[in-house]
């Protein structure tokens, strides 16, 4: 006698006991919250793993100043809507500097912004553990990282040296100093998360339906201008295209794809027929082969 | 700039689609919600074309994406094995290094999905070095795909990958003849190759084997069904995988509820989160706790969608108990018919994973379940040959060895033998100063004497015989390397005791090594071993009352740690003799470090072996710069200021 178990159901459960262990283990667990379709599900996930409780960490967002206000807008609705504490930081020394995607070239950006950015958030927020979205199907280098992903006291991730992962027994354990970042959606890929927002009415942040956006064509791709700061040629109009992004970031670096997916079920439909992976969608990967893996062993998430 | 004005941003809003608004998308969608879900290894020698057939299956069933296809092909040429066709390999090796090399250097996962079903695949290196990895890939898999190559048959490397399957639980097999196209597709071939696996897997006691021939290079039944090949009838890889019934009948074993986190909200709610990992459970069920034994009810099973009447193992619930009773991360709430064993001496199979051997006695941290104790290997009983599970002798154990050892807890832990239940009866090994995981073990019974020893409660305790002797029991460890002064020190510290009354004892390498510790030698496994028992000898004496000094090179910081933690944090003070190697091969008061140099002394500390210098001594004395005199100024007015003398 065996039962068939849902898949999503699976992947939730060993989620759930992910987000629990993070909870019993570390002193000081943080929820990085990138406000996207994947931190959408890891959130709400972490609502059903504590409930009744609430879960017992803080959001955090890496805020590059660049994000489409789409996004702020939801991320602020969301903590408050689930009554959650968030912990917004910018790189006050990128600000000074008046760092930015355009002037500066995104690896620079992201880098500074996000990357030392974050580095310092969790260094002034004395965070232990930092729980993030990241699927290991969503590219190569993601592909070996463990769920508990240790990091030196410079945050540095040594994918030579990383521990072996037994059963569902995760080793917590520090020195003073380091962290531990940890990945509950690891087992997940694109299409299941799709699949469970849609079984779950999850919340997500409308970027990911088509629209009607004002577009311009950068090296191939699409650019929202969302806001003045975009510089345009001299007899440049963005042009009003019907758009959507399957992937959100800063918005200067993420490209839209054409679409007429206005809900869930359309998403899913383009989604199944879809032949270009997700991360194309985004500037900072196509740097060079092997660029993620560069950016994270120098403490990107 | 006004079209990036207000007016185009569409409202926040949230994605709530109703039923009737599900189209054809979410009719399939549905569909494929009702998949199940394989973890399936893959292993084999280096060259046997694993990553290929991986890249294969996912090219087949049609999930490369364009720009990942526009990438292959740029790679194939610029790095490619396959002179110039699609080196489907490229698809499955992720790091960087690895790429260049040519190899596959850790477990990757991957993830694809056919009309039956999802798979998760642990894709693990083949080479020898790296058992440590499959084990890590083996732990989390139902069934395992061993390939060979059809021109070399069954390899040491397929015996090997067949018995850490086989050691890790996992009960079906598949042996996947692959490069078929290499040998003309020759069932002669295939046959041989199959009599021979087969005669030994069941030797060896796997459950369930199947035997395919493929090329992976080709795509020959990988996931279609080869027309090269007539003569073979059976399914193709895929099909087999997708229609192959794994369960172990998990939900019909004993409860087993590994408490995780205690969810207390206020003062109303007080649950238990956790997951069910075999059995069911439903509400009113009587249940024990373990390893406490106290007993309960369940009350309510909570989940965020609504309290359940019942759930099954691989539910991630929160049970809430009828009675108010001491539960905390760790304890294990189990069915009262079909309870889980307890003890603290336990017999156990573990896979070495850790650059530095295993050394018996030597204390690690240990996590089964949600549960951590602290713990030593108190014997290895013997080592296994990883080729054929042959018993083999050892002492301690190297990295990628796996033997079969005696266990001993500082507190009990509740468990099953993990050939009944892995969720329970598996554990980890972490080292306690780099807090890696260095050995995986699954547990094989309880030792029935651990249950028999019970402290005895004496009414004449540490504290009056100290009081007796007008002083404060403790130790005090002198460390530092040979020649290095601490024998001096720590004779001189004695005298100046004895002088002022105290009672007192030195231990040092001329009283135990010729009695107590003549059977020692100098083998790493040997110092560890030498260490605890005059650590516990130590301890007698200080449950005697006396000030006991001991004076050993001891030169790890796990032993010295070890030694610490038997006694309490006010009786015990380290004393690290910081002389310069220099200073203590010029003085050679023995003569070692010339012989040393000279070979004639092997694993001497300082020389041929490591000294682990001290991080947390309370004393550090200078023994370049200082006299003895001076040195024992500095020791006596350290004890004053504790309270010792």
């Amino acid at each position: 006698m065996t039962e068939r178990r849902n898949h999503l159901r699976q992947l939730e459960a060993e989620s759930i006991h992910i987000l629990r262990e993070v909870a019993a283990e570390f002193e000081r667990p943080v929820m990085l919250y990138s406000i996207g379709k994947d931190s959408s599900v890891l959130l709400h996930v972490a609502m059903k793993a504590f409930y009744p409780a609430k879960p017992p960490f803080p959001l955090l967002h890496i805020d590059t100043t660049w994000k489409f206000r789409d996004m702020i807008a939801f991320r602020d609705e969301t903590a408050t809507r689930l009554g959650l504490e968030l912990v917004v930081h910018v790189n006050p020394e990128g600000v000074a500097q008046g760092v930015g995607p355009i002037s500066h070239g995104s690896a620079l950006h992201t880098d500074i912004m996000k990357t030392q950015g974050l580095r310092q958030a969790l260094d002034s927020g004395r965070y232990d553990a930092a729980i993030g979205g990241a699927r290991r199907d969503e590219e190569k280098s993601r592909a070996k990282e463990r769920v508990f992903s240790h990091r030196s006291r410079q945050h540095r991730w040594d994918p030579k040296n990383q521990r072996p992962e037994l059963w569902e027994i995760y080793n917590g354990r520090l020195a003073p100093g380091e962290s531990m970042r940890v990945f509950p959606l690891s087992n997940w890929t694109e299409l299941d998360v799709w699949q469970y927002i849609l079984e779950e009415q999850i919340p997500i942040v409308p970027l990911y339906f088509a629209a009607e956006r004002p577009v311009v064509e950068r090296d191939g791709m699409l650019i929202m201008v969302d806001d003045t700061r975009f510089p345009l040629a001299p007899d440049e109009r963005p042009q009003m295209r019907r758009v959507r992004f399957r992937t959100l970031g800063c918005y200067p670096l993420t490209g839209a794809i054409e679409s007429s997916a206005t809900n869930l079920e359309e998403i899913v439909a383009e989604l199944l027929a879809a032949r270009t992976s997700e991360r194309q969608g985004r500037v900072i990967d196509q740097d060079e082969t092997g660029s993620m893996e560069k950016k994270k062993q120098e403490g990107y998430f | 700039m006004s079209q990036t004005g207000d007016e185009t941003r569409p409202s926040v809003r949230h994605a709530a689609p109703n039923a009737e608004r599900q189209g054809d998308a979410g009719a399939v969608f549905a569909q494929e919600g009702e998949k199940g879900l394989l973890k399936f290894l893959t292993c084999g020698s280096v060259d046997d074309g694993k990553s290929t057939l991986i890249g294969r299956l996912l090219y087949d069933c049609q999930l490369i994406m364009e720009d990942q296809l526009a990438t292959l092909e740029s790679d194939s040429r610029k790095i490619g094995t396959t002179g110039g066709d699609l080196d489907m390999a490229l698809l499955v090796d992720g790091l960087q290094a690895e790429r260049e090399q040519g190899i596959t250097i850790d477990v990757a996962y991957r993830y694809f999905t056919s009309p039956q079903r999802k798979f998760i695949v642990a894709d693990t290196p083949g080479h020898e070095q790296y058992t440590r990895n499959m084990a890590t890939g083996a732990s989390a898999c139902d069934l395992a795909v061993i390939l060979v190559d059809a021109r070399k048959g069954v390899l040491t490397q397929t015996r090997r990958h067949s018995c850490i399957v086989h050691l890790l639980g996992i009960r079906h097999v598949v042996l996947a003849v692959n490069k078929m196209d290499q040998v003309d597709y020759a069932k002669e071939r295939f046959e041989a190759i199959r009599e021979e696996y087969l005669g030994f897997a069941e030797a060896l006691g796997i459950a369930e084997i199947t035997c395919i021939p493929v090329s992976a290079l080709h795509g020959d039944n990988v996931a279609n069904v080869s027309h090269k090949m007539d003569w073979y009838h059976g399914p193709s890889l895929l099909a087999h995988l997708e229609t192959v019934e794994v369960g172990d009948a998990i939900v019909d074993k004993a409860l087993r509820f590994p408490v995780q986190w205690v969810n207390r909200p206020n003062h109303e709610f007080r649950g238990y989160a956790g997951t069910i990992v075999s059995g069911r459970v439903k509400v009113g069920d009587e249940i024990i706790v373990v390893p406490s034994g106290r007993l309960s009810r369940v009350a309510r099973i909570v989940t965020y969608d609504g309290e359940l009447e019942s759930a099954a193992a691989g539910d991630a619930v929160t049970l809430v108990l009828a009675d108010e009773i001491d539960i905390s991360r760790g304890d294990v709430i189990a069915s009262r018919e079909a309870r889980p064993e307890i003890a603290d001496q336990v017999a156990a199979n573990v896979v070495w994973m850790g650059d530095e051997a295993m050394h018996p006695g030597r204390p690690y941290l240990i996590k089964c379940g949600t549960r951590w104790v602290s713990g030593t290997v108190s014997s290895l009983k013997h080592k296994l040959n990883v080729d054929n599970l042959d018993h083999m002798a050892g002492r301690d154990l190297e990295l990628n060895e796996v033997g079969f050892c005696n266990l001993s807890f500082d507190r009990p832990i509740a468990f099953d033998p993990y050939k009944e239940n892995r969720a329970t009866g598996g554990f980890i090994i972490v080292d306690r100063i780099s807090n890696a995981t260095v050995g995986a073990g699954m547990l094989e019974f309880g030792l029935r004497r651990a249950t028999n020893i019970h402290w005895q409660a004496l009414d004449i305790n540490k504290g009056t015989r100290a009081a007796q002797k007008g002083q404060r029991a403790s130790c005090i460890w002198f460390t530092g390397l040979s020649g290095s002064g601490k024998s001096t020190i720590a004779n001189l510290l004695e005298k100046r005791l004895h002088d002022a009354g105290k009672h007192t004892y030195i231990l040092d390498g001329d009283n135990v090594r010729h009695g107590l510790n003549r059977d020692l030698g100098f083998t790493d496994t040997d110092r560890v071993e030498n260490i605890r028992r005059i650590t516990e000898v130590a301890r007698l004496m200080v449950d005697a009352g006396l000030i006991v000094v001991v004076s050993f090179i001891s030169p790890f910081r796990a032993e010295r740690r070890m030694a610490r933690e038997l006694f309490d944090e006010s009786e015990f003070l380290e004393v690290f003799v910081d002389t310069p190697i220099e200073v203590c091969e010029a003085r050679d008061p023995k003569g070692l470090y010339k012989k040393a140099r000279q070979g004639e002394l092997k694993n001497f500390t300082g020389v041929d072996s490591d000294y682990e210098l001290p991080e947390n001594a309370e004393v550090v004395l200078k023994g370049g710069e200082n006299t003895p005199e001076q040195s024992i100024e500095l020791l006596l007015e350290k004890l004053r200021a504790d309270g010792t003398i």
